[in-house]
């Protein structure tokens, strides 16, 4: 398809005269848009506003304009491969991405993964968790104009990505987890850095919250805005600390407990109102119960193999490569064929930073996939939003877009 | 190794671009007094399209600290801004929007394709992205890397920094 | 409460339409008829033996060139109960139309302006069938498996000169 140059998508008032008022067609009210380049919608999302004054009647979000077609895309790559799209498709937490997808490729061959493996994995994902809320509170705070949050923020999210970077060589699109267990063990020197973090985060997180827990200008910004009901939530399937700031207690780590999270103690810190205010203090709680399970499992991280020994979804161990020829035909038709799992069809669902992230893969028993569905969480979690901002004031309309943390790149796929 | 021993001073001027500039001329000191004005103060607009905005902010937070190179404001309307960082993978229905910023931007202006997604489609050969951005807005600097680290990113402004210098004042870009 | 039980619930209510029951990998699937998936739905949500008030997920498959070509599955989670269950729904090319959900779970608004945009599978009922990814003026549907992935040719070193030439570059 063509680009035609400078033709920006318009809609006519005719096309969206079931979304706005009545008010709205008469002229009363203003309809205001907002993005896709804005700077607090927190990429290429775009908004028409319905304003009656300052107030908002309705808000209607426009996405797709990051979108990336990784769906269609994983029908051509062998189950293996699938790994690094999955990084780019909520980028602000490529472990818990992969983590989903290579869970649900295990169950669809059913693959037990070494104990090892688990423990480490969810070391890595509550790190990923802490740097995606640090990045989210960062520019959450930046909407409302605590300019030194962010700064703070983006300071010990280095020191998460440098360990990221020592185990898998990248800073974010880490790709580290594969199919039976992990791409190589931890290297030297991981535990020590992950306990220094462990040591000196908590005082940050104190940190921030002294920041900005009791700043007169931070409770008028977020305290009884952008408010939903339990029901609500629960209707428009609202999940992850959105869900959980109206007080619902809905985790899949606790409910369905995955690569060995029942063996951890933790929390599920809960909201009351389910206002704005609410869910920023559901996620700096997460933070520390993300610091709670890091610690225990780093204090009981077992020994062991750290990949499945199962050759239908691991490639043969280097050194073998040297003297056994049927290694070498297995590495060649493992890396260019790939595996293939029995058809049928699963559904597995991890809890990521912004809620319940679901992979579907339906198999026909060749090695690619027939699909692949990602349940991305912000994609559902931004649906709430226009009842979120029903009410509330243009400017925090911000506040709220910021609360529900939503990553276009998973929204649009 | 038969290097030829170079005088202290002509090194340093190397170094930081300025001091070998030999003012012959009315024109050529106008030159260069435009050139240091347009790479001291760059104004990039601030606009993210995916995963590599997120290591554009972690280049202008605290650890990596783009002002550093006067650029901390970024700019979020396309009329302040003389840089335009696309950072992140364009899609097909956010082309006509990318084109129009630019077309928004006032002259003198320059763009930096910031991964290879916004180089050249990167990973996502597909339908639903654009491959490389330079289908839609002339590109000066490209910067490799899925993203590209904070110094990636660094570096190509540098090399933004030095193609300004040597373009003259009459070139708008 | 325990899926087998939901499953019996179902069966002793609906009966025929009920096409068939599967099990895989500890997950149930349920198939049903199109005609009866709406109460199905209602009766999934509001009985007290199920209480699936949650539509975690709802998505399409394509089958092609398999026949009957279309599927539509609906992944539902009982937050009283900490259940799953999958309701499957199988469409014909010709006449690729379902009811709408969403008067039961609205999260399914969007999930089915999404399957409508890539898949063109028509939800009947719907409040706002509108494309949602793509533009508008966006034709055909993408994820289909007859529609291709690749759109440009990838470059090598001894056809880059011949496709470059082609490339819609902004030449100034
Ligand atoms: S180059 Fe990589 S990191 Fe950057 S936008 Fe593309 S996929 Fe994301």
């Amino acid at each position: 398809m063509a680009i035609r140059e400078g033709e920006v998508q318009e809609f006519t008032l005719e096309q969206l005269k079931h979304l706005v008022s009545e008010r709205a067609l008469r002229g009363e009210t203003i309809l205001l848009n907002m993005g896709p380049q804005h700077p607090s919608t927190h990429g290429v999302l775009r908004l028409l506003v319905e304003l009656d004054g300052e107030t908002i009647v309705s808000v209607v979000p426009d996405i797709g304009y990051l979108h990336t077609g990784i769906e269609k895309h994983c029908e051509s790559k062998t189950y293996t491969k699938i790994i690094p799209l999955t990084d780019r498709i909520d980028y602000l937490s490529p472990m818990s991405n992969n983590l989903a997808y290579v869970m649900a490729v295990e169950k669809l061959m059913g693959v037990e993964v070494p104990l090892r493996a688990q423990y480490i994995r969810v070391i890595l994902t509550e790190l990923q968790r802490i740097a995606s809320h640090l990045v989210w509170l960062g520019t959450h705070a930046l909407d409302i104009a605590a300019m030194s949050v962010f700064l703070y923020c983006f300071r010990e999210r280095e020191m998460i990505l440098d360990i990221f970077e020592m185990v898998s060589g990248q800073r974010m699109m880490v790709s580290y987890f594969r199919v039976g267990g992990l791409w190589r063990d931890v290297p030297e020197g991981f535990e020590d850095a992950v306990r220094a973090f462990l040591k000196l985060m908590p005082s940050r997180i104190n940190e921030y919250e002294r920041l900005l827990k009791r700043n007169p200008l931070w409770l008028q910004r977020t305290k009884g805005v952008g408010v939903i009901s339990p029901e609500d939530a629960i209707a428009w399937g609202v999940t992850g600390p959105s869900l959980r700031g109206s007080g619902v207690n809905y985790d899949v780590r606790k409910a369905q407990p995955y690569s060995s999270y029942d063996h951890f103690e933790f929390d599920v810190p809960l909201g009351e109102n389910g206002d704005v205010y609410d869910r920023f203090m559901v996620r700096i709680e997460e933070m520390r119960q993300s610091l709670r399970i890091i610690d225990q499992a780093l204090r009981r991280l077992p020994k062991g193999p750290y990949i499945t020994p199962d050759r239908k979804v691991t490639p043969p161990p280097k050194e073998e490569l040297a003297w056994s020829m049927e290694a070498l035909i297995h590495h060649f038709k493992f890396w260019t064929e790939g595996f293939s799992p029995p058809p049928g069809e699963v559904y597995h669902a991890v809890e990521s930073p912004r809620g319940e992230f679901g992979v579907y893969i339906n198999s026909d028993g060749s090695p690619k996939p027939r699909r692949v569905h990602f349940r991305a969480p912000s994609f559902v979690n931004l649906q709430a939003l226009p009842i979120m901002a029903k009410g509330c004031l243009v400017a925090d309309l911000v506040a709220i877009i910021g609360s529900i943390d939503i990553v276009l790149g998973e929204v649009d796929r | 190794m038969g290097a030829v021993k170079e005088p202290v001073a002509v090194v340093a001027g190397q170094k930081t671009g300025e001091m070998g500039v030999a003012l012959t001329t009315l024109e050529e000191a106008l030159e260069w007094v435009a050139a240091w004005g347009r790479t001291r103060a760059m104004w990039p607009l601030l606009f993210g399209l995916a995963c590599c905005a997120i290591e554009m902010m972690a280049t202008q937070a605290s650890h990596y600290d783009l002002s550093r190179f006067g650029m901390e404001i970024m700019r979020a309307s396309p009329r302040q801004a003389d840089l335009m960082i696309v950072a992140g993978r364009v899609s097909r229905k956010m082309a006509p929007v990318v084109r129009r910023l630019y077309d928004q931007m006032t002259e003198p202006k320059w763009v930096i394709a910031m991964g290879d997604c916004a180089s050249t489609g990167g990973v996502f050969n597909n339908y639903a992205i654009v491959q490389g951005v330079d289908e839609i807005i002339p590109v000066d600097v490209y910067v490799s890397g899925c993203p590209p680290r904070p110094e990636g990113l660094i570096e190509g402004i540098l090399l933004l920094h030095e193609k300004i210098r040597r373009g003259g004042i009459r070139s708008s870009r | 409460m325990s899926i087998q039980e939901v499953v019996e619930a179902v069966r002793t209510r609906f009966g025929e339409a009920l096409q068939e029951v599967i099990e895989f990998r500890g997950e149930t699937t349920l198939v049903v008829r199109r005609e009866s998936l709406v109460d199905l739905c209602r009766f999934l949500r509001d009985d007290p033996a199920c209480r699936f008030n949650f539509l975690s997920d709802l998505c399409a498959v394509d089958y092609w060139p398999e026949r009957p070509r279309f599927a539509v599955n609906y992944h539902l989670y009982s937050l009283p109960h900490n259940l799953r269950l999958r309701v499957k729904v199988f469409l014909e090319e010709e006449d690729p139309v379902v009811p709408t959900v969403t008067g039961i779970w609205p999260t399914a608004n969007w999930h089915e302006r999404e399957v409508y945009d890539l898949f063109g599978i028509r939800f009947e009922g719907h409040p706002d069938l509108r494309r949602i990814l793509l533009p508008e003026d966006w034709e055909g549907h993408p994820l289909r498996r007859d529609h291709p992935l690749v759109v440009e040719p990838v470059q090598f070193s001894f056809n880059w000169r011949e496709i470059d030439s082609r490339k819609p570059y902004v030449r100034e």
